[in-house]
């Protein structure tokens, strides 16, 4: 029984098994190796650690779930440049500018419901064609990169409103804006896809699509809300990310949508679908930038710690893959 | 008896040992050059531990394999393909895109200078295999585009490019028509006269008595014995195999029949059948037999909404209906449990209970979550009214037995309570002693009210469950029997598409 239930929770512990071991390591080797004074494990540091992965870890989320249903979002990151887009400029157009500080409200209304949009345009499309979602949102991908360009050129998108940034910055039980907003995300996917219908029937299509199509699930329409929630979740990742930052560069957000499926798969989601959980995407997304940071702080360059990340990843899903099968091979006897 | 020759293969004291299970347990087996060697067993019974043991994907803890008179140890599928024992597996396992020729030789394709493929070659040797098969396609066909039972010649092809000592079918006429299964039995019986040993595996009486020279029987991991085939019977196999007599005598069809619960009227989709009529009552099994392509499956995809009929009437309780989604008719109260329940009827990942209320869920929920308390009540109702045999619903339903997982799938409609219940095929697949459970539970499902159409290939089951049954020939209903007029003759001649007055 006891084993069953390690086997069965393995995929998810690993990730934080393996966090576990990034602390350490670079405690360790920091001691020997770190040109700073300060200790890697420290509290300010890991507070800023998570504050840093929420643009990633709140799209991450969303991702789970369409990974999940067996699918995929490539567009995640054109879509977080829209939105952030959205949100910056609509608070200088004149119709607002009665508001106040009022319109902060309407311009998060309205950057998340362009994210909401463009994701539901994803999911009709893969509803309503039938093709794949690898290509459909490849192809949008280039699409709404290319509305944020159309909109200014090469020219950054900037608008500050020192309201906003205070929020952004601002601080609840220790915890910054971003990680409140990352454990948020976390917290209300999870309860979706642990404890609602909408969750059950995820994994269901994902496992396997037929047998649901003949429980009666309507795979079509569970999608698109899946491609809405993605698309809402990248415009709120946005929506915290610039509040704070004011300014967006029409070149943001790109290998976003690489990012963050690599974090979903460290987290344990299987890539065919049926499998996965946010709690192991949350690790994901913590194990990568510990990653970054770690490397960081033993002073090694941005492009080694591409590579090692590259490389862990490859290893990861290597172990990953030695372990099911073994399991499955038991499993037929 | 003298012996003149020595066994193509033999296996002795196989034993093979998996974390907590005794799966083969000191088995023997040994197959004669030009013998026909039938492997029977329940599933889990050992059959499939054994043929990889055979086939070098599980090493033994203990025994020997001979292949003439020589002990091997088979270290990989390859090596044991080497050695001369070839497999043909249930599942095909061929590249569609490829042709037959390069399907026959893959990774043993005949190559000239700097490597290129020597084509010329490939074909030459590949048509002459087929033309030992007497089959219909040549070197050059796309794999795609062949049938099933074709398909399953591709394997032979490639199972005859070795000089095999021994042949093991592993359910080879699963998914085969009857006319195609004679061509199989026409090469088996070809590489019998060869002097090749061949094991057959089927859960099929019928073929293992008209197939087969020994019998061997596994349960439970255990060699239960080998009987001469024109010695034994079918009820002796049967015991064997399940350790109790089997019940294959006409149910009894005595109860009340009800109202007409669903009817058709002059139904028509495509080329997949036309100007279909019927009419089930409450308290009804009517039985569909025909051939595979006959259009049963068709119909049934139809009245549960996968399939838009162009022309005709379905009437449910006497009102119309148009059932354009699978959803549509689950509200209207039909169900359907699929021809294979592993890729349609099950989501073999998840629980007992999830994969029983997946339909329902939506009804279960307390606030925005789903209430688990009314959830393990449904399924513990439907566990003990069933009999499904699960350690718990936390139990992954991927890990049950075929027997189990049908009841699974059958406990999910019936929860819903539906008016119709369509079943596809089943016991396909479910072994012996759990198909007369299924049978049973028809019965009794029947008797308890519902309106149930069975859709079977397998003659015996057709004729055990049904009240009447629906003769189908290439899309057409060639007629209607009762249980007092048919006879095993009149429904073969038609689904043979022979017309009777």
């Amino acid at each position: 029984m006891i084993s069953d239930f390690i086997k069965r929770n393995l995929s998810t512990s690993a990730i934080w098994l393996f966090i576990i071991f990034e602390l350490l390591f670079f405690s360790i080797a920091g001691h020997y190796l770190s040109f700073s004074d300060g200790e890697f494990m420290d509290l300010g540091n890991m507070l800023l650690l998570l504050q840093q992965s929420a643009p990633i870890g709140i799209i991450a989320v969303g991702m789970t779930l369409i990974m999940v249903n067996g699918n995929i979002d490539l567009s995640v990151g054109a879509v977080f440049a829209i939105a952030g887009i959205v949100m910056l400029d609509s608070m200088t157009w004149g119709m607002f500018s009665g508001l106040g500080d009022w319109v902060i409200i309407v311009s998060w209304i309205l950057a998340l419901a362009a994210g909401a949009l463009l994701g539901a345009i994803n999911g009709l499309i893969v509803w309503k064609t039938g093709v794949d979602a690898f290509i459909v949102t490849l192809g949008s991908m280039l699409g709404y990169r290319g509305l944020v360009f159309m909109f200014n050129g090469e020219n950054p998108t900037s608008h500050l409103n020192w309201t906003l940034v205070d929020f952004a910055e601002a601080q609840f039980l220790g915890f910054n804006t971003a990680t409140w907003f990352l454990a948020g995300s976390v917290l209300v996917i999870w309860l979706v896809t642990r404890y609602t219908v909408h969750g059950r029937n995820a994994y269901a299509i994902g496992n396997n699509r037929t047998a649901a199509v003949n429980a009666g699930i309507r795979v079509g329409p569970h999608m698109v809300i899946n491609f809405v929630i993605i698309g809402f979740l990248a415009a709120l990742s946005a929506v915290v990310f610039y509040s704070g930052s004011g300014s967006v560069n029409p070149n943001d957000g790109q290998l976003y949508e690489l990012w963050v499926i690599t974090a979903v798969v460290l987290g344990g989601t299987k890539l065919a679908g049926g499998s996965g959980s946010v709690i192991g995407t949350l690790g994901g997304v913590i194990a990568i930038q510990l990653l970054r940071k770690g490397l960081g702080y033993i002073g090694a360059d941005t492009s080694t710690v591409n590579l090692v990340i590259g490389l862990i990843l490859i290893v990861v899903l290597f172990l990953d893959r030695q372990l099911n099968v073994k399991g499955a091979q038991e499993l037929k006897v | 008896m003298t012996q003149p020759t020595s066994p193509a293969l033999r296996l002795e004291g196989i034993v093979k040992t998996f974390p907590g299970v005794k799966a083969l347990d000191n088995v023997s087996l040994d197959v004669m050059p030009g013998e026909v060697h039938a492997l029977m067993g329940e599933n889990g019974a050992g059959k499939s531990t054994l043929m990889k043991v055979l086939g070098g994907i599980y090493q033994p803890d203990e025994g020997l394999i001979y292949v003439g008179d020589t002990a091997v140890v088979m270290s990989n599928p390859l090596d044991s393909k080497g050695k001369g024992i070839v497999f043909i597996h249930q599942e095909l396992s061929l590249a569609e895109e490829l042709s037959v020729a390069e399907n026959v030789y893959l990774g043993e394709l005949p190559v000239k200078s700097f490597g290129r493929v020597d084509w010329e070659t490939l074909y030459k040797k590949t048509d002459t295999i087929l033309a030992k098969l007497k089959v219909s396609f040549n070197a050059r066909t796309r794999v795609g585009d062949l049938s099933i039972a074709n398909q399953q010649m591709v394997e032979i092809a490639r199972a005859l490019t070795v000089d095999a000592k021994a042949v093991i079918f592993d359910e080879p006429t699963a998914s085969l028509t009857d006319a195609e299964k004679l061509v199989l039995f026409e090469v088996i019986a070809d590489l019998k006269d060869q002097g090749v040993g061949i094991v057959y595996i089927s859960h099929r009486m019928e073929e293992i008595f008209k197939m087969t020279d020994r019998v061997s029987v596994l349960r439970d991991g255990q060699y239960q014995g080998s009987l001469l085939t024109a010695d034994t019977n079918e009820e002796e196999i049967t015991q064997m195999m399940i350790g109790r007599k089997l019940d294959l005598t006409r149910a009894p069809l005595n109860h009340e029949l009800g109202d007409i619960a669903l009817e058709v009227r002059d139904l028509s989709c495509g080329s997949s059948y036309r100007n279909v009529n019927f009419q089930v009552r409450c308290g009804e099994v009517l039985g569909f037999y025909g051939l595979v392509g006959a259009g049963r499956t068709e119909i049934a995809e139809t009245l549960f909404g996968l399939r838009q009929p162009n022309t005709g009437t379905i009437l449910l309780d006497g009102e119309e209906m148009h059932i354009r989604s699978p959803s549509a008719a689950i509200r209207a109260g039909i169900s359907l449990v699929p021809e294979d329940r592993k890729t349609q009827g099950l989501v073999l990942g998840m629980n007992c209970r999830d994969n029983m209320t997946l339909p329902q869920v939506d009804d279960m929920t307390a606030g925005p979550f789903v209430s688990d308390g009314a959830e393990v009540a449904v399924f513990d109702l439907y566990r003990d009214r069933l009999d499904i045999r699960t350690p718990g619903w936390r139990q992954t339903v991927g890990n049950l037995s075929g027997g189990n997982q049908q009841k699974i799938v059958i406990g999910k409609w019936l929860s819903m309570h539906p008016k119709v219940l369509i079943v596809d095929e089943p016991t396909r697949g479910i072994d012996v002693g759990s198909k007369s459970a299924i049978h049973k539970l028809i019965r009794e499902l029947a008797a308890s009210g519902y309106a149930i159409i069975v859709i079977s290939s397998e003659m015996p089951e057709v004729l055990h469950v049904s009240d009447r049954i629906v003769a189908m020939f290439s899309g057409e209903i060639i007629r209607t029997f009762t249980a007092e007029d048919v006879t095993e003759d009149n429904l073969i001649q038609a689904i043979s598409g022979i017309k009777s007055k």
